[in-house]
């Protein structure tokens, strides 16, 4: 589904994605980890769009779309959960949730609000809330609520456990476990390396904006390194 | 005759006409962070435009409304080209430029459509040919015409519309949130420069339609008259808190009537010094007073951005 060859990516000068590949097959769940300053963000936001790549190249589903800009590739199916959750503070849940219908003018529109306050009750009692007002959980949630709205073929999540209890984060793995189960590819960006690759059944490596492992994800949890430098053992 | 509620009444009607205006800076100052000071000039260009079409049509025998309209859309329709011209070809390749870049290009703008204008319709002032005879009406002790209803009605309905356009619509939806974070409304889908162009669009037409009801109401346009109109549009900004649509609303009808009630008073406040022709420095007044005291303005952002 996902091609991923000699990414490369930088801010001005910097190079922060010095050429890396990657692949993500159809309905697979593959996680990206590594330590702060790996260059995942850089990765995720180029896969999406936000950043324009300076080399290499980027095919979805035997197409090319390197270098296309983000609101042309979530109508090409792909969605971004980014880091800090980007929830638009000033609108209401139910506007946040319309922004991520903003691509679709099929009537199933409403069924899918229905389907997202079913999969997060506390955000259907706080529909005509802003989402400034949210706790940092409930703007994950939101956030993932919001990009399942666009009906993604390819979920890109970034952090969704940065900064929540043990107990919310939990509660946002299983949803997207859920959301897994029904057959949307995930590309899952975490510093919870254990959590990730107990949920994913593939992982790769990154580390100073290069790829250094890539593998199953139970080889992964047995790996020595990874269990040194990510698994705190 | 009641001075107090004629002052009001005069101050409503031109609050109205500088509601519109300040709009245009709002909107676009909401979702570029940039002061488009080119802005007044469009509404300026809009009344000249409007000033043509009616000496065109003048002894054509339409009826006055036709006139109107039609000027009205003549106006729109420059207006709009030059607003979406000027954000393509000036401020959008200084997107990512340090702000003072644009605000300069803004200025050169500015100057750019003045002179072009000069040369276009000349420097002196141009006069509205003889178009309507409006009636008087009598209020409780005040005097007002029936085109000062007309224009503060329009003003209304377009503000009314305009709200509800930018609450409950999916381009207004778009435009919020491409004011709160581009990078992320892009990620929904939204091709945020249509959005920023589609902003000067509705600026510039809402500002044309000020730039008519304003050859309406005085009857004269001039080349150089969108730079006093643009800066006490731009202080009804500031003063309602810039990148409020509602706050340019309530800031344009407070300065007009704060404009009006002073210059009915400042006769006598003066001691028979100062005529109502220093009018012009009460609305700098409140610029000053608003930027030093609450430069936020009476609406400015109370929610932060960050979440
Ligand atoms: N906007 C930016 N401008 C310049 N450099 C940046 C910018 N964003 C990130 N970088 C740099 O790029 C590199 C990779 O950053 P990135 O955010 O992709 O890391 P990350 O793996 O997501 O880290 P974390 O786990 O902390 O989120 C870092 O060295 C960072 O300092
Ligand atoms: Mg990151």
């Amino acid at each position: 589904m996902l091609e991923v060859e000699a990414l490369e990516v930088g801010y001005g000068g910097i190079r922060a994605v010095k050429g890396i590949g990657l692949t993500v097959r159809d309905g697979e769940l593959v996680t990206l980890i590594g330590a702060n300053g790996a260059g995942k963000t850089t990765t995720l936001k180029a896969l999406s769009g936000l950043l324009r790549p300076s080399a290499g190249r980027v095919r979805y589903n035997d197409r090319d779309i390197t270098g296309l800009p983000a609101h042309e590739l979530v109508k090409s199916g792909i969605a971004l959960v980014p880091e800090g959750r980007g929830v638009f503070a000033r609108l209401t849940i139910e506007e946040n949730l319309a922004m991520g219908a903003y691509i679709r003018r099929d009537p199933d529109v409403a069924a899918d609000y229905n389907r997202a306050y079913t999969l997060f009750p506390r955000l259907a009692e706080r529909r005509k809330q802003l989402a400034g007002t949210l706790s940092g959980g409930e703007q994950q949630m939101l956030a993932i609520a919001r990009a399942l709205m666009s009906r993604p073929k390819l979920l890109l999540l970034d952090e969704p456990s940065m900064g929540l209890a043990p107990l919310m984060v939990q509660k946002i793995f299983e949803t997207i476990k859920a959301v897994a189960a029904e057959g949307v590819t995930l590309l899952l960006v975490e510093q919870n390396a254990k959590l990730a690759l107990e949920l994913c059944s593939r992982g790769y490596v990154m580390e100073s904006g290069m790829i250094v492992l890539a593998d199953d994800a139970d080889s992964l949890l047995r790996n020595p390194q990874v269990r040194h430098a990510y698994l705190g053992e | 005759m009641d001075i107090f509620l004629q002052q009001i009444v005069n101050g409503l009607v031109l609050g109205s006409i500088y509601a519109l205006v300040a709009l245009g800076y709002t909107m676009v100052y909401g979702i570029l962070g940039l002061i488009n000071f080119a802005h007044g000039d469009i509404v300026m260009v809009a009344a000249l435009v409007a000033l043509t079409v009616v000496q065109l049509l003048s002894g054509s025998g339409l009826p006055p409304a036709v006139v109107i309209a039609a000027a009205m859309g003549a106006a729109m329709l420059v207006c709009i080209v030059i607003g979406v011209t000027v954000e393509r070809v000036a401020y959008r390749p200084l997107r990512r430029a340090p702000r003072l870049a644009p605000l300069i290009t803004a200025i050169g703008v500015s100057i750019l459509i003045q002179y072009s204008a000069a040369l276009v319709w000349g420097k002196q002032y141009i006069s509205l040919p003889e178009l309507l005879q409006p009636t008087s009406i009598a209020f409780g002790g005040a005097q007002f015409t029936d085109l000062q209803v007309y224009i503060f009605l329009l003003a209304a309905a377009v503000m009314a519309g305009l709200l509800w356009f930018i609450k409950s619509s999916r381009i207004g939806r778009a435009m919020r949130a491409t004011e709160q974070n581009p990078d992320i409304a892009g990620l929904m889908g939204v091709d945020t420069n249509r959005i920023i162009a589609f902003t000067f669009v509705l600026g510039s037409a809402i500002g044309a339609i000020a730039g008519v009801m304003v050859v309406l109401y005085y009857g004269l346009g001039h080349y150089f008259m969108g730079f006093m109109l643009g800066l006490k549009a731009f202080t009804a900004a500031v003063l309602g808190g810039i990148g409020n649509v509602a706050g340019a609303m309530l800031g344009g009808l407070l300065l007009g009537v704060i404009e009006s009630l002073a210059a009915g008073y400042i006769g006598d406040l003066s001691g028979g010094v100062l005529g109502s022709n220093y009018r012009d420095i009460f609305a700098f007044l409140v610029l000053i007073f608003v930027l030093v005291l609450r430069p936020s303005g009476l609406m400015g952002q109370r929610i932060s951005d960050r979440a």
